[in-house]
């Protein structure tokens, strides 16, 4: 499938005029990739690492078990992508038969579960909360639904230099605001800002429904569910949708690796050849134009267009360097903020864990560790001056319940992203990381008793493991704080936010660009569109 | 130099404290000693917040010094940036519109820099000192945008304002007073040459530059041979006129010269607050210094592109007026009705027997459409302004162009 043996002696095949070349065989460099390979150019993704899939691959981390590496749910990948690349006929499972529910722990109470996509049912909860949920369900969507189209295009230009289509399309959603009707559009302008905790008391009472929606809002950020603007993450969530359902979320059958391989399949389909083991030194360019890369090897490959998949100060600061960019352009790329607040930590159990009142259905649900609004804002506040969470908060899935294959016969693997973990820790993670792996620990045996004593073996990755392991800087999953001063025409920053470049024929399609990160593919479909309409 | 600044764990506290000057109000220059005994007029004014003197007996005394005689003028104002490295060159090729890699040691360059959207920042003189050293000398301050230019660059940036006094030397008898001086050598400097020359153990630095058209130097001394270089001058130029200046006098001089004054004929970049009143290097005459054969440099897609795309919309233009009546500050008319552009200096210019003005102005005029140009001169006569429209004519900058400015060997006297 990949041709890492394909070295140096194949590199003039890529001298031609009209070929493209890709950094970072990620999901998002993929997608792009495929895009670009359909619109009838030859492209090429070198990946530094051994297999592509960057944040989203499905990787063995202690004999026998595997598990999706740092991304372990899928709930937005881009329909156009799924549509696009044809990934359901590439292997891809995202009917509802394989849709999860939510599940938020308590140690006070039973757990609450979240039915359907994002919460179509509650489980639980009293009727009474009950109501209260469906109404802010239903506004929430309604909000998220004004933004998703937002999604699939590119930020709106404040240069004006936008086409008839673009130019609609942003009408339509002033459009989609107006058919709010005056009291919802006045209390979507309210709201948009707020922070979520605020909001949740607005409409709800119960502690475990608003610890997930709060933790839900916040997570893969260094927000606070009383930080302002923490509400947009959570619209941001239920802005996606699995299979044609908003807010739904799976765990794929293979793990993340196996949605990275139907991209696969569809980019090689198209033509795209991948090259692993493939690290890019620099970015070539030649009177202000992108002319190719040079890799670690000392290879040097020409294409007429480069497009990173790259985190953006990589790709700016590296890669390119400052020399041949302004120096405002090179201050703004600086001061993006990218220090990640999330760990992941992996367990090799001898069997599933037992956790209280949850059944075998709930165990394949995605398991939340927010038993209130206030247990998340307390455990966000130690990592605001550099340390983490004492009682972390997190949440867990089980994926080889679902897909033996994943885990030897009768053990089991967990997988779970852990808040919070700064990644400037004050103490240094090699003396902070076994104390929080402890912390973790602790929680978990609280939820689920007995379940130190099944651990085979322990992986946890701090920011900096993952900025080691997946070349993010910060160890970010976003490539850059996914807030509102980082999003649209300000992601990764003004100057390169219509994924074009100050650099001729350099273009970005990562998660540092609009729309963010998450497995959604939508920053490398913009991209590509982007791409096609410009370079003709 | 100000107090320290608070004690601070800001990552930038060391920047701040670099840039202590604005913490005195009124700073006094290493000279101060020699030009407060000279100062019979307390006309002082405020250069970039020293006590500067405008004029220190009689501005036409002090102007006649430049064109018959010598003048001394204290420039220890001018900001002054050492930078020094093995990157040295690329990074000023970077910053800078000039291609840097063309000056060699002992050569100045006048010339500008630009933020990313291509307005100029500055203009300024950038001294080669040796293959890794540079002085760049400039009006405004510009730290924080020097050190962030240099990610990338194995390079250091100084700040050395207050640590370097600086004078000019400027006149028909400015050499004669420096060899007189017993500056052996001296006489080797054609025009933006520099060389360092012994003084009490130190080094001046002397480059034959200046900021009046006609045969001049400028002299750089550490602080602490200020006092004893000033007197050595003053003793040597003793017999050929030598006299200290104010600015009045410098101001007509340049004007004559066609030079520009940043925050005065443009507003640089990071001081102009509306936003039209930046300028690109082709809107204020600077339009020379692009050199679109070097490499990247700051600004450059953004000028490239205002050239290609027409987009440029001003133009500095030297102007020639009717009469004997200064123009300062007047409105410039297309036709005597609309409205053009507006003079930035004029004067009578006693060299030149002419009334000269430098003036922006808005595109097509200045540039294709260059007929029927007036000025209205409001002319204050005993509480009754006087409305002049006079007839401008566009002419070429300088205004005067003198011959001993780059005769070699220079003349003496």
């Amino acid at each position: 499938m990949t041709s890492s043996e394909a070295a140096a002696p194949q590199a003039s095949r890529w001298n031609a005029k009209s070929d493209v070349i890709v950094i970072g065989g990620g999901h998002n460099g993929l997608v792009c990739a495929a895009l670009l390979a359909r619109s009838g150019r030859k492209v090429l993704v070198l990946e530094a690492a051994v297999e592509a899939g960057g944040g989203a691959r499905t990787e063995e981390f202690a004999p026998g078990f595997r598990v999706s590496s740092v991304a372990h749910i899928l709930n937005r990948l881009h329909p156009d992508v799924v549509k696009e690349l044809s990934l359901e006929a590439h292997g891809l499972k995202l009917e509802p038969a394989t849709h999860i529910s939510s599940v938020s722990l308590s140690t006070d109470d039973d757990p609450l579960v979240l039915t359907g996509a994002y919460g179509e049912g509650l489980l639980g909860a009293s009727d009474k909360e009950a109501a209260a949920w469906k109404d802010l369900r239903a506004q929430l969507f309604r909000y998220a639904g004004i933004l998703k189209p937002f999604l699939s295009r590119r930020p709106p230009d404040l240069g004006g230099r936008m086409s008839m289509a673009e130019t609609f399309a942003l009408g339509q959603t002033a459009l989609a605001l107006k058919k709010l009707g005056k009291e919802d559009m006045r209390d979507f302008l309210r709201v948009i800002l707020m922070n979520v905790a605020d909001l949740l008391d607005e409409q709800l009472t119960d502690n475990r429904l608003k610890g997930l929606l709060a933790f839900d809002a916040v997570l893969g950020s260094h927000l606070g569910p009383r930080s302002p603007t923490s509400l947009l993450g959570l619209y941001y969530r239920l802005a996606g949708e699995i299979g044609g359902r908003a807010g739904a979320q799976t765990v794929p059958a293979g793990g993340m690796g196996a949605v990275t391989a139907a991209i696969v399949a569809s980019a090689e389909k198209a033509g795209v050849v991948l090259r692993t083991d493939a690290a890019v030194r620099r970015i070539v360019v030649e009177n202000g134009r992108a002319a190719g890369v040079v890799l670690e090897s000392g290879e040097e490959i020409s294409g007429s267009l480069v497009v990173s998949a790259a985190d953006p100060s990589t790709t700016f600061l590296e890669l390119v360097g400052p020399r041949e960019l302004n120096t405002g352009f090179v201050r703004k790329v600086g001061n993006i903020r990218k220090n990640g607040d999330a760990a992941k930590l992996h367990l090799a159990l001898d069997r599933p864990p037992q956790f209280a009142g949850i059944d075998t259905t709930g165990l394949r649900g995605r398991l939340v560790i927010a038993p209130s609004t206030d247990h998340v804002e307390r455990a966000f506040n130690p990592s605001k001056y550099g340390e983490f969470s004492p009682e972390p908060v997190m949440e867990i899935t089980l994926p080889s319940l679902a897909d033996p294959s994943l885990a030897p016969s009768g053990a089991c693997v967990l997988s779970a992203v852990v808040q919070y973990a700064p990644y400037r820790l004050r103490e240094g993670w090699d003396a902070g990381k076994p104390k929080f792996l402890k912390a973790i620990m602790n929680i978990l045996e609280r939820y689920a008793p007995g379940i130190g004593k099944t651990v085979r073996h322990a992986e946890l990755l701090t920011p900096r493991d993952i900025e080691r392991r997946y070349r993010m800087p910060g160890g970010h999953w976003h490539h850059g704080e996914l807030q509102a001063d980082q999003m649209l025409m300000s992601r990764p920053v003004f100057g390169a936010e219509g994924y074009a470049t100050p650099i001729d024929g350099l273009y970005l399609c990562g998660a540092g660009s609009h729309p963010g990160g998450g497995v959604s593919g939508a920053p490398g479909l913009n991209a590509a569109r982007r791409i096609i309409a410009l370079e003709r | 130099m100000g107090k320290t600044a608070k004690k601070t764990s800001s990552p930038y506290a060391g920047r701040i404290a670099a840039r202590s000057h604005f913490r005195t109000l009124r700073l006094d220059t290493p000279f101060q000693p020699r030009i407060d005994a000279l100062m019979k007029q307390n006309d002082w004014y405020s250069w970039a917040g020293y006590r500067a003197p405008a004029s220190l007996w009689d501005e036409e005394l002090e102007y006649f010094a430049i064109r018959s005689t010598a003048a001394l003028f204290d420039i220890s104002p001018m900001v002054k940036y050492l930078i020094q490295g093995p990157d040295s060159e690329a990074y000023l090729d970077r910053v800078t519109l000039r291609d840097v890699t063309r000056l060699r040691p002992g050569r100045v360059q006048y010339t500008a820099w630009c933020d990313d959207e291509g307005h100029v920042l500055d203009d300024g003189t950038l001294f080669r000192l040796t293959e890794d050293a540079f002085r760049l000398c400039c009006q405004e301050r510009h730290l924080p945008w020097l050190l962030d230019s240099a990610i990338g660059y194995d390079v250091s940036i100084v700040e050395e304002t207050e640590e370097i006094a600086g004078l000019a030397l400027q006149g028909p008898t400015s050499f004669a007073v420096l060899r007189e001086a017993d500056f052996d050598g001296v006489e080797h400097l054609k025009v933006f040459d520099l060389a360092g020359f012994e003084h009490q153990g130190g080094t001046v630095t002397i480059s034959r530059t200046g900021f009046t058209g006609d045969l001049g130097y400028e002299l750089f001394v550490p602080a602490n041979l200020a006092l004893s270089l000033w007197d050595r001058l003053m003793e040597a130029g003793q017999a050929r006129g030598i006299r200290a200046i104010g600015y009045t006098a410098l101001n007509r001089a340049r004007l004559e010269a066609g030079l520009i004054v940043a925050n005065a004929d443009f507003s640089t970049a990071e001081h102009a607050l509306r936003p039209d009143r930046v300028r690109m290097p082709d809107e204020i005459g600077l339009g020379f210094m692009v050199d679109a054969k070097k490499g990247h440099f700051n600004g450059r897609r953004a000028i490239m592109a205002a050239r290609d795309g027409k987009k440029l919309r001003h133009v500095l233009v030297g102007i020639e007026i009717e009469g004997n009546i200064p123009a300062e500050h007047a409105i410039v008319y297309h036709g005597k009705k609309k409205e053009v552009g507006l003079v930035s200096a004029a004067g009578w210019s006693p060299l030149a027997k002419r009334n000269i003005a430098i003036a922006s102005l808005v595109r097509p005029y200045g540039h294709t459409v260059n007929d029927d140009l007036w000025v209205e001169i409001y002319a204050m006569r005993e509480l009754k302004y006087e409305r002049l429209m006079k007839r401008a004519r566009i002419v070429p900058r300088p205004f005067i162009k003198l011959d001993r400015r780059t005769a070699n060997p220079p003349a003496d006297f």
